[in-house]
C-alpha cells in the first residue's frame, strides 16, 4: 500500500525554483531517504510535504487522499509527524511535557467534539467544550491523562537511560543530543503513519549517531515508514530501502542504495564535474 | 479636493520622515522602537523651546533639534536595545515602549502638561497656483521632508557606513563576518532615524500648529500604521506609506470631523495586517520566525503557594480590610483588585499562550460600555450585564485580532495595540451607541439580595469574591491539557502546529478567555466609579496591565495580583501625580525588563 505519493511539486522563492518538479511514493513499512548537496531542496520538498509550506504546483497524497496545502496540523492528526533540521523543542516544558503534547492528536476526552473544528463559528463549540473540560477536570480526563503518562515513559524507554532521567528537567537544560532525542520520541508519539526526519543525527558525534541509527533500524524492523532526509551516507546506506538524490531542485536519480551511489550523475552532483582531458 | 489633498501630502511627509526612521531600525536592529514616537514629541517640544523661548530662526532651530534626538536616538539605542540583543524580541518591544512612556511623561515634568501653540515661522497662505492656496510654509515642509529623504537615500548607497547600515539589514551575521562593527552601525541607525523623527517633529509641529509633549503618541501611532502600510523594513514603502496615510487621514478628516482621524488611522493599520500584513513593499519571509517570547521567562519557574497559605491570604483579604482599614484605603483596595482582573486576563494571553497584547484596554472598555449601557439604558440586571459585558467583550477582541492570527511576534503585539487604539477611538466617534466624548453617567451600584452595593466594603468584597473565583479559573485552565497546548504554542509554534496543534484556533481561544476577563473587569470598573467616557480606556491602561504582569511575572497568575499591589495600591496610597506615575511605571517596566525579566513571582533555576 502507497503511504505517500507526491505528484510534480514544485515551490519557487523570489524566482529561485527551490524544488522544481519532484515526484515519488513511499510504500508501507518502508524507509526512503532524500540525499542531495546542501541547497538542492531537501528541506523545502519535506516542508512542502509536511504542510510547513504550500506547493506552487503539483499534488501530494497521504494514505490515499489529497492533502496538498493541508495545514500542518491536519497533516499531523491525519498520522504524518516530523522532526525539524535544527531540532525544535518546547524549551520550558519538561521533557515528558514535550512529549505528551506529541500525543496530543490521540486525545478524546480532553478535545471533545473535536470533528467540529473544520466547521466555521461551530469549532467554537468544540473550544469552549474543551475549556469546560479543562476547568471541571472529569474522571475522564484523568483517565485518559494517565495512560497518555504511562504512553510517555514507554517513548521514553526507547531511548535507553538518555531520556528516562531527564523526565522532569526543563528541555532547555538538554544537551543537543538529548533534545533531538525528546523531539523523534514526541514525533513517534501519536503513533504516526509516516514519520519525516530532518537530519535527525546532525551535530552528533559517530557515537551518538551509530545509536540514532539503531533505533531507527529497530523501528524500521516495527514496521515503521519513514521518509528521511541525511547527510551521513552511511547511515543512509544501511537504513533505507530506496534512495532519491535530489539537485538543484529535481529528482537527479532513485532506487536502492547500492545502485544510486554509483550512479555517475550522483557522483558528479556532489564532486563536480571531470574535466574534458587537455589535448596536447 | 486639491487642496485637501496637499494638506494630506504636506501631514504625511511628517508619517514619511518617521516611518523612515522605524523601518532604518526596524531592518537593522529587528526591533520596533516604541520609543520613536517620542523623538518626535521631544523634537516638537525642543523646536517650540528654541524658536519661542530663544527666538532662534528656522534653520538654527533644525540643527538644533537635530542634535538633541539625535542624541535621544543614541541614548535610546544603548540603554533600551543594545542590552537586550540577546534577549528574546519581546524585550526589546517592551523595552522601548518603557523608554516612551519615560520620555513622554519626563517632558511633561519639564515642560508642563498643556498644550501651547507652536509658531508657525513661515507664512501659512501667501501663495497660490491655480485656484489652490498654501503658503511658504507648506512648500518648506515637503522640501525639508524630500530634501531629506534625498540624502538618506545618497547616504544609503553612496557612503560606506551607508553601505553598512544596508549589509548589517540584510544579514546581520554575515555582516559581523565582514568586520561591519554591528554596535556603531546599530548606534548610526538609531541616530539617523532619530534625527530624522526630530525635524518631523519640528515640521508637524508647524503644520499641526498646537502641541504638547504627549503629541508624539498620536502622530507616532500614525507612523507606526505608515511604516506597516508600506511595509516594515522597506525605506521605499515608509515613504508611500506616511504619503498615502496623510492623505487619507485628510479626507477622512475633511469628511467625518477631526475625531475621526485616529478612528481612520487604526482602521487601516488593522486592515493591512489583516490583508496584506507584508504592506504595500514588503517582503515576507515564507518560513516563521524564531517565537516571541522564546525563553524569556527561561530558566524561571513561578513561585507556588501552598494551599494553606492560600487560604490564609484569601481570608486576610477579606478579615483585614474590614477591621483595620478606612474607606479611603478600601476604595485604593477595590481599584487594586480591578486592575488584578485585568492583568490575569493579559496573564492567560501572554504569559500562558504567548501572545503579547498592547490592547488589553479594549476588552475592559468594551465591557464597560456594555454593562453601563445596558444597565442605564434598559435597566438590565447587574447581575445579568455582567456575563454579557464578559462575552461581547470576547467575541468582539477574538472578531478584531484573530485576522492576524496568520501572524506572528511583532505583527501580533501591533495589532493588538492598534485594536485598544481603535477600539478608544471608536468609543469617542460612535456618538450614536456610547454617547461620544462625554461618556456615560449615573451608572446604577449593583444589588444583593435587594440592597445596593455600594458601600466602598461591600464593593470590595463583591470584587474580591470574583477576582478569587477568576485567580481559580486561570490556575485551572493553566494546569489543565488545554494549558499545556498553549504553552506549547507559546514556546514553539510551528512544532505545536507539525505536533496537532491548531495554533489559530487555540490563540483565538486565549483571546476570547482573556477578553471575557477583561470584560468581566470592565463591567465592575463601570459599576465602581457610576460614570465612564473613552479616556478611562487609553494606552496608558494596556501599559499598566502590561506591567502589572511583567512586574510580577509574566507566567504568573499570583504575579498579576501582586503586580497589582505595588502598581496601583502603592501610587494610591503614596497619593503620586499621573505623569510622576506614569513616569515610574515606565521606568519600573525597563527596570524589570533589564534586570529581572521573570519578575517579582519568578523563581531562577540554578
Amino acid at each position: 500500500m502507497t503511504v505517500l505519493e507526491v505528484q510534480g511539486l514544485r515551490r519557487s522563492f523570489a524566482g529561485l525554483r527551490a524544488v522544481d518538479g519532484v515526484s515519488f511514493g513511499i510504500d508501507q513499512g518502508e524507509v526512503v531517504s532524500v540525499i542531495g548537496p546542501n541547497g538542492s531542496g531537501k528541506t523545502t520538498a519535506l516542508n512542502l510535504v509536511s504542510g510547513v509550506l504550500r506547493p506552487d504546483e503539483g499534488r501530494v497524497l497521504f494514505q490515499g487522499r489529497d492533502v496538498t496545502g493541508l495545514r500542518p496540523e491536519r497533516l499531523a492528526e491525519a498520522g504524518l509527524s516530523r522532526t525539524f533540521q535544527n531540532g525544535r523543542v518546547f524549551g520550558n516544558l519538561s521533557v515528558a511535557e514535550n512529549v505528551l503534547i506529541g500525543l496530543t492528536p490521540t486525545l478524546r476526552a480532553a478535545r471533545p467534539l473535536a470533528r467540529w473544528r473544520d466547521i466555521p463559528v461551530l469549532r467554537w463549540l468544540s473550544l469552549l467544550a474543551e475549556t469546560a473540560v479543562a476547568l471541571v477536570d472529569p474522571p475522564s480526563v484523568r483517565r485518559e491523562l494517565a495512560e497518555r503518562e504511562a504512553e510517555v515513559e514507554s517513548q521514553l524507554d526507547r531511548f535507553g537511560d538518555r531520556l528516562r532521567p531527564r523526565a522532569e528537567a526543563a528541555a532547555h537544560t538538554l544537551s543537543y543530543a538529548n533534545r533531538r532525542r525528546t523531539e523523534i520520541a514526541r514525533a513517534l508519539a501519536s503513533g504516526p503513519a509516516l514519520l519525516v526526519l530532518d537530519e535527525p543525527t546532525a551535530g552528533m558525534n559517530p557515537v551518538e549517531t551509530a545509536e540514532v541509527l539503531e533505533q531507527l533500524l529497530a523501528l524500521k524492523a516495527a514496521g515503521q515508514t519513514i521518509l528521511l532526509v541525511e547527510h551521513k551516507i552511511d547511515l543512509v546506506m544501511r537504513l533505507s530501502d530506496r534512495v532519491l538524490v535530489l539537485d538543484a531542485g529535481t529528482v537527479i536519480a532513485s532506487g536502492p542504495p547500492d545502485e544510486v551511489r554509483n550512479d555517475p550523475r550522483v557522483i558528479e552532483a556532489y564532486l563536480g564535474k571531470r574535466r574534458p582531458a587537455v589535448r596536447p | 479636493m486639491l487642496d485637501t489633498a496637499l494638506a494630506g501630502l504636506v501631514n504625511g511627509s511628517s508619517y514619511a520622515l518617521l516611518a523612515l526612521g522605524l523601518s532604518l531600525i526596524f531592518g537593522v536592529a529587528n526591533v520596533i522602537n516604541f520609543a520613536h514616537a517620542s523623538v518626535f514629541a521631544v523634537g516638537a517640544m525642543s523646536g517650540w523651546w528654541f524658536s519661542v523661548d530663544l527666538g532662534w530662526p528656522l534653520w538654527t532651530v533644525l540643527l538644533g533639534v537635530m542634535a538633541v534626538t539625535g542624541l535621544l536616538g543614541l541614548v535610546i539605542n544603548l540603554v533600551a536595545v543594545t542590552p537586550l540583543a540577546k534577549a528574546p524580541p519581546i524585550a526589546a518591544l517592551l523595552s522601548t515602549f518603557a523608554v516612551s512612556v519615560v520620555v513622554d511623561n519626563g517632558a511633561q515634568l519639564v515642560f508642563g502638561p498643556e498644550t501651547r501653540r507652536f509658531p508657525a515661522l513661515l507664512a501659512t497662505d501667501n501663495l497660490g497656483l491655480g485656484g489652490l492656496r498654501f503658503g511658504t510654509l507648506d512648500v518648506t515642509i515637503l522640501a525639508v521632508a524630500i530634501g531629506l529623504m534625498l540624502v538618506l537615500g545618497w547616504f544609503l548607497r553612496a557612503t560606506r557606513y551607508g553601505r553598512a547600515i544596508r549589509a548589517v539589514a540584510q544579514d546581520r551575521d554575515a555582516a559581523a563576518q565582514m568586520g561591519i562593527p554591528l554596535a556603531r552601525v546599530q548606534n548610526l541607525a538609531f541616530v539617523v532615524a532619530s534625527v530624522l523623527g526630530g525635524v518631523a517633529g519640528v515640521l508637524g509641529g508647524m503644520y499641526l500648529n498646537n502641541i504638547s509633549p504627549t503629541v508624539g503618541s498620536t502622530v507616532g501611532m500614525s507612523a507606526f500604521a505608515a511604516a506597516t502600510l508600506g511595509g516594515l523594513g522597506s525605506l521605499p514603502g515608509a515613504v508611500a506609506g506616511g504619503l498615502l496615510l496623510g492623505v487619507v487621514e485628510a479626507f477622512g478628516v475633511s469628511w467625518w470631523g477631526g475625531n475621526a482621524r485616529t478612528l481612520i488611522t487604526f482602521a487601516v493599520l488593522l486592515l493591512v495586517l489583516w490583508v496584506r500584513p507584508s504592506g504595500l513593499f514588503g517582503k515576507r519571509s515564507p518560513l516563521a520566525a524564531e517565537p516571541m517570547t522564546g525563553t524569556f521567562f527561561g530558566a524561571a519557574r513561578t513561585v507556588r503557594l501552598r494551599p494553606w497559605q492560600v487560604a490564609v491570604a484569601a481570608v486576610a483579604a477579606y478579615v483585614v480590610p474590614a477591621v483595620a482599614l478606612d474607606d479611603y484605603t478600601v476604595q485604593i483596595g477595590v481599584q487594586v483588585v480591578v486592575y488584578a482582573i485585568l492583568a490575569l486576563s493579559l496573564t492567560l494571553v501572554s504569559g500562558q499562550a504567548g501572545q503579547i497584547s498592547l490592547g488589553q484596554a479594549a476588552p475592559l472598555a468594551i465591557g464597560a460600555y456594555t454593562s453601563a449601557l445596558l444597565t442605564t439604558g434598559t435597566g438590565l440586571d447587574f447581575w445579568l450585564s455582567l456575563p454579557i459585558s464578559g462575552l461581547v467583550a470576547a467575541v468582539l477582541s477574538v472578531a478584531l485580532v484573530s485576522p492576524s492570527w496568520r501572524l506572528r511576534g511583532h505583527y501580533v503585539s501591533i495589532a493588538t495595540l492598534a485594536t485598544g487604539l481603535l477600539v478608544a477611538a471608536a468609543a469617542v466617534n460612535f456618538d450614536w451607541l456610547t454617547n461620544g466624548p462625554s461618556g456615560v453617567s449615573a451608572i446604577p451600584p449593583p444589588t444583593l439580595f435587594g440592597a445596593p452595593v455600594s458601600a466602598p466594603l461591600a464593593v470590595y468584597f463583591l470584587d474580591l469574591t470574583i477576582l478569587l473565583v477568576v485567580l481559580l479559573l486561570v490556575v485551572r485552565l493553566r494546569r489543565s491539557t488545554l494549558g499545556r497546548i498553549w504553552s506549547a504554542i507559546r514556546e514553539d509554534e510551528v512544532a505545536a502546529r507539525s505536533s496537532g496543534i491548531a495554533a489559530a484556533e487555540y490563540k483565538s481561544l486565549a483571546f476570547g478567555i482573556g477578553g471575557f476577563v477583561a470584560g468581566i473587569g470592565g463591567a465592575l470598573f463601570a459599576q465602581q466609579y457610576g460614570y465612564i467616557d473613552p479616556s478611562v480606556f487609553g494606552i496608558s491602561v494596556s501599559l499598566l496591565a502590561l506591567t502589572i504582569v511583567v512586574l510580577g511575572g509574566l507566567n504568573s497568575p499570583l504575579g498579576a495580583v501582586v503586580g497589582a499591589i505595588v502598581l496601583v495600591g502603592l501610587p494610591e496610597a503614596l497619593r503620586m501625580l499621573e505623569e510622576t506615575r506614569m513616569l515610574t511605571y515606565g521606568l519600573l517596566l525597563l527596570a524589570v525588563v533589564l534586570f529581572r525579566p521573570q519578575g517579582l513571582m519568578g523563581k531562577v533555576a540554578r
